[in-house]
């Protein structure tokens, strides 16, 4: 598959218009005049409204649930718990990209209240408002137990060594330059602005699932085996998101229960989750603590790096933030050490969240970097260049496409970094104080199993099928992109379906490997209708180019032309109309890389440097993110419109990581507290900076043949440490522990 | 579900009379005056009110600014905080009030927000506003979750051992400085309550808030006229750019003549039960020189009597850089 351009693509246009264009999205208009239709704008009819009760301990057992006054109250049908629904099933373990839950307990199955706003009821009413009232009117008396919500995380087994090369403890303690410091980042919440959502609804032992999910198949796979009906009578569909950032990718426990729930009323039900139950139930990136350590010679080598660290999880789930992902190859290091654990709590299960792992694990990485280059007194490009690796350290594999070095001189000067005075408190601005900082990033390039079809029909339009998700990224415009430029059809004839689980098998919109992964499926099948039209075209019945050979022939602006002739050919339909066929169809399939030949011949990653300006008001202790200049090598930019506007959200995110975000537990209740968006504090417009994005579009043809990889998660990795490095240039205050808050500053 | 009945007042005397039957104007209040919404109905949401009858007020005659005879302005209690803030008059004569109003919450909901509601806005203490947690003012009795919990955002100032909470609004700041009049008409008649008495320390009674009895009616906020050569500055601070109340906030006035302060009204938001008067610093500073010395020893004097929560020690440095800061910017000292 890898070099697989040029080689012979049956009737390709010569020059793409649209790829690498500017395109705006093509779902654009219908979201902007609120005509998308979201989950939770779904209403059939008859539809009733669930509200789930949640728990108000966190750990304990249930004694008693007294539903009496709640079912009494007007339209309600039913208050549904442990003792009156049919129980749920666990799933099997999970194969590949089906099966995965990270909550694994299924809802109502057992008393045990394991974290606060645990589902352990749920009523139901005609209205939201009913349904609502009759949650708060269910009693419900707890045998409370003691919880742990406490913020010092602590190992539950010995630590378990990930990655390992020489000795880095030997090598540490006889080297003359030494980082050894603890970083924490803390729980974080992915708060989308669409809330979770179902909408379930039964038909003869058959239920369609409207579901906000960002991985339509494994929900249709989790969903068949908790309910227990067979996989092909449950429909789960998914037409727009309004973002998930991870936290829609596996099911959780509000869809089982709304499709529970409409199975025992034997009517369709609506279950959406509220904003506070969102950082309680539906996942959420946990708590890390890691324990970073450098050795370095004076010259600025690196002898020794050792990154030990730990992440919380729920009591019975196994949640783990991969910490550790990029730290084997980052840098060029003889002797390295990379182990974790996992530490429980009495918090609901984590999830993946936007770059889950390598967000967490380069702030603590990069920020060791910073803290060595300052104890080098060294420029911390200068750094990274001394460490630069020429292949992947930890299985001595080469890069597919590495440009590391080149993001962060062309980030350089594009930031003006030439210019700075690296001492703290140097740099001046109209009565500001500025600070510079700088990080690298990387995310692991991935592709996963795609298929679909493409159709190309008699009106001269192509239709596009895929069981992806569009979680707002672009993916509608890209397949879109893809198919126009493949048949040369204009982008605005071709329908691009998606998310609906009876498409032919897409991926997960997770990991930013959408566009990796669907894109040979879908020039795989676009090519494959267009040769099959050319078939139509050359051969058979009546054909429109008696005698041609299908390669003399090309695909222009919806007619079939032949080559470097200046007619102006047969329309697509035409030929098909010519041959008396409905439709000319095609079937592409692109392989995971996952465990797959390029995973063992190459090292596959995309790469970044991110540089951060600050403005600190010493008078105040204000102190705000200024200006943000992101270089990515992510790649070819299939679509550079979207693929910008997801580094600047994510930068936009990662200032919030830095310096706001933090889901914060009441130690006595063991309650997220901050539970809303007034109070849990996300960037807002005006704490955006202006954002430089350049993208350095090198086509990675091993990944495909595009060349292209994701970009979603990119952006975010490394920007907080970019800019807490700023925030010690500006202050002389390093912050270890995330958020950056005033308090941490008002000494400086 | 709470069900309550919605009534649209079309006097003044028709709503005065509706509140009345209700036992109190507090906490709990089985009658509530609707304008806005923004406070009432999201509290109302979270199951932290529940009246059962809604008088809507917004159609009374109350959505005026009047420059009254003495120079001073007449506020009206229904006119949007976005009016407000951006009527030219207050923007020349009061900008700290303009400013006050525009650092508050956000474009949409300045837009529908009353000069009267906004007044009466309640905390923001995440434990008041969540009724699976203890909490004084919304259940007296209950305890406090607060004191012992997550306190960060809450007052240094004027607390009790029963409550701890901020008044969070940053218009109430601007007015306390500018020794605004609250004007009331209730059942048994009009009368005009000084600011700094309008609103009532915690104490035992945290769910009292204010002096209101049932059936009061704010009708107006009355400003006296701008002083001769006075220059006004409001100055927030907080975590993030927008969107967020008050961490520290100080609302000044100050007169300036040959170098030296004349008088000075400074009243400060983020770390008070109710808004608050700094008649300390203000006499400090009266008189004084202008220069940093001053200012300093002036904010320093302001917080000596905070008291500082398990997790908002910082506060007190905060406000005390905050009222320095602000200071500054009414005297010129700095540009920004
Ligand atoms: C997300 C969010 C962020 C916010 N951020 C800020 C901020 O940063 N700074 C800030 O200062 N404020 C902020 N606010 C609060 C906002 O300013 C208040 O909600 C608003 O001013 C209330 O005005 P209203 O007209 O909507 O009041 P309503 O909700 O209608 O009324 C509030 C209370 O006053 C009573 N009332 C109203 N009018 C009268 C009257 N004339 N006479 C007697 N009683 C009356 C009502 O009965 C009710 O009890 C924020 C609010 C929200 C929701
Ligand atoms: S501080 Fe006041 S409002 Fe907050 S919990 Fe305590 S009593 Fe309630």
């Amino acid at each position: 598959m890898s070099a697989a351009r040029g080689s012979n693509p049956v009737g390709a246009p010569e020059t793409p218009k649209v790829l690498g264009g500017k395109l705006p999205r093509i779902d654009g208009p219908l979201k902007v005049t609120g005509r998308a239709v979201y989950t939770s704008d779904i209403a059939l009819p008859g539809m009733l409204f669930a509200i789930p009760v949640r728990s108000t301990i966190a750990r304990g057992r249930i004694v008693s649930i007294d539903a009496n006054a709640a079912r009494k109250l007007p339209g309600v049908k039913a208050v549904y718990h442990r003792g009156n629904i049919k129980a749920f099933f666990r799933t099997a373990p999970p194969k590949g990209f089906s099966g995965l839950i990270d909550e694994k307990r299924p809802p109502f199955e057992d008393d045990e209240v394991r974290y606060y706003g645990q589902y352990v009821a749920v009523a139901v009413a005609q209205t939201m408002e009913q349904a609502k009232a009759a949650a708060d009117a269910v009693r419900v008396q707890y045998a409370a137990a003691a919880h742990n919500v406490g913020k010092q995380l602590g190992a539950d087994k010995p630590m378990k060594v990930e990655s390992e090369r020489g000795d880095a403890d030997k090598a540490f303690a006889s080297a003359p330059v030494k980082v050894d410091q603890v970083y924490i980042t803390p729980t974080e919440v992915h708060n989308p602005i669409e809330l979770h959502a179902t909408v379930a609804s039964w038909e003869k032992g058959h239920v369609t699932l409207y579901e906000t999910s960002q991985a339509i198949l494994n929900h249709q796979d989790v969903l068949h085996q908790m309910l227990g009906v067979p996989v092909e009578n449950v429909r789960v569909i998914t037409h727009f998101l309004g973002s998930g950032f991870g936290g829609k990718l596996w099911p959780w426990t509000h869809s089982i229960l709304a499709a529970g729930v409409a199975r025992e009323v034997g009517a369709p039900v609506k279950l959406v989750v509220s904003r506070q139950s969102m950082f309680e139930a539906v996942g959420h990136r946990p708590r890390t603590q890691q324990h970073f350590r450098l050795g370095a010679t004076p010259e600025g080598k690196l002898v020794s790096l050792s990154h030990e660290y730990l992440n919380q999880t729920s009591e019975l789930d196994d949640y783990k933030e991969d910490c550790g992902e990029a730290t084997p190859f980052m840098y060029s290091v003889p002797n390295l050490r990379v182990a974790s654990a996992l530490s429980r709590g009495n918090i609901g299960t984590p999830t993946a969240m936007r770059g889950p792992g390598a967000v967490p694990g380069l702030f603590a990485m990069e920020s060791a970097m910073d803290e060595l280059a300052i104890a080098l007194k060294m420029d911390p490009i200068e750094l990274r260049k001394r460490n630069e690796p020429t292949q992947d350290e930890s299985n001595k594999l080469p890069f597919s496409s590495r440009h590391l070095l080149e993001c962060m001189q062309v980030g350089a000067e594009k930031f003006g970094w030439a210019q700075r005075d690296p001492a703290v408190g140097a740099m001046k601005r109209d009565g500001l104080t500025i600070g510079w900082g700088v990080a690298a990033c990387s995310w692991g390039a991935m592709r996963s199993d795609a298929q679909a079809s493409v159709e190309i029909t008699r009106e001269g339009t192509a239709i596009v099928k895929t069981a992806t998700q569009d979680v707002g990224t672009g993916t509608y415009t890209v397949l879109a992109i893809i198919v126009a430029e493949a048949t040369g059809i204009a982008i605005d004839r071709v329908d691009v379906q998606l998310g609906d689980t009876r498409l032919p098998m897409g991926p997960i919109s997770g990991g930013s490997w959408v566009t990796a992964s669907v894109i040979p499926a879908v020039s795989n099948a676009a090519r494959d209708a267009v040769k099959a039209l050319l078939g139509m075209a050359t051969s058979g019945p009546n054909p429109a180019f008696k005698g041609a050979k299908p390669e003399d022939l090309q695909l222009v602006d919806g007619r079939v032309k032949r080559k470097g002739e200046a007619s102006s050919g047969v329309a697509l339909g035409d030929v098909l109309a010519r041959a008396n066929v409905r439709s000319a169809i095609g079937h592409g399939k692109s392989a995971t890389t996952m465990g797959g030949a390029e995973s063992r011949k190459y090292s596959l990653h995309s790469y970044g440097a991110q540089f951060a300006e600050v403005t600190w008001h010493p008078q105040t202790a204000r102190l705000r993110v200024s200006r943000f200049t992101s270089v990515i090598d992510a790649g070819r930019m299939l679509n550079p419109k979207p693929a910008r506007n997801q580094i600047e959200g994510a930068v936009v995110m990662g200032i919030g990581m830095a310096l706001l975000e933090e889901s914060r537990y009441d130690q006595r209740y063991g309650a997220p507290i901050n539970s809303n968006l007034a109070d849990y504090m996300v960037s807002t417009n005006a704490d955006a900076p202006p954002i430089d994005v350049t993208f350095l579009d090198y086509p990675d043809l091993v990944l495909n043949e595009m060349g292209a990889r994701g970009v979603g998660e990119i952006g975010l990795a490394g920007t907080a440490a970019a800019i807490t490095a700023a925030v010690y240039h500006a202050t002389g205050v390093r912050v270890r522990e995330l958020p950056v808050r005033i308090e941490d500053l008002l000494g400086a | 579900m709470e069900r309550f009945q919605y009534t649209r007042a079309r006097t003044i005397p028709e709503a005065i009379g509706i509140g009345a039957q209700a036992t109190t104007a507090q906490q709990g209040a089985p009658v509530r005056f609707l304008a806005g919404g923004t406070t009432l109905v999201d509290l109302m949401k979270l199951n932290v009110e529940h009246p059962t009858r809604l008088v809507d007020i917004n159609h009374l005659a109350l959505n005026a600014i009047e420059h009254m005879p003495d120079g001073g302005l007449r506020i009206g209690a229904l006119v949007r905080n976005a009016a407000l803030a951006h009527d030219a008059t207050v923007m020349k004569d009061y900008r700290v009030l303009s400013e006050a109003l525009l650092s508050g919450a956000s474009a949409q909901l300045r837009n529908v927000a009353t000069t009267g509601g906004n007044l009466l806005q309640r905390t923001r203490c995440m434990y008041f506003r969540n009724t699976a947690m203890a909490c004084n003012k919304r259940e007296p009795g209950s305890g406090c979750s607060a004191i012992a919990g997550d306190n960060r955002s809450l007052a240094i100032l004027g607390t009790s051992p029963q409550c701890i909470a901020t008044n969070p609004s940053d218009m109430n700041v601007a007015l306390a400085a500018l020794d605004a009049t609250v004007q009331v008409q209730g059942s048994k008649g009009e009368r005009t309550i000084p600011f700094r008495d309008f609103h009532l320390l915690p104490g035992d009674t945290p769910h009292r808030e204010t002096v209101l009895e049932p059936g009061d009616l704010v009708t107006h906020v009355t400003l006296a006229a701008p002083r001769a050569g006075a220059t006004s500055r409001y100055l927030k601070l907080r975590d993030r750019a927008s969107y967020e109340f008050a961490l520290a906030s100080a609302a000044v006035i100050v007169e300036v003549s040959g170098g030296r302060f004349g008088n000075v009204s400074i009243a400060m938001g983020g770390i008070g039960t109710k808004p608050w008067r700094m008649t300390a610093a203000e006499q400090a500073l009266a008189g004084a020189p202008v220069d940093e010395a001053t200012i300093v020893r002036a904010a320093k004097l302001a917080l000596a009597d905070a008291k500082p929560q398990s997790e908002n020690g910082f506060k007190v440095e905060l406000a005390q850089r905050c009222l320095a800061h602000a200071l500054r910017l009414a005297t010129g000292m700095a540009a920004s």
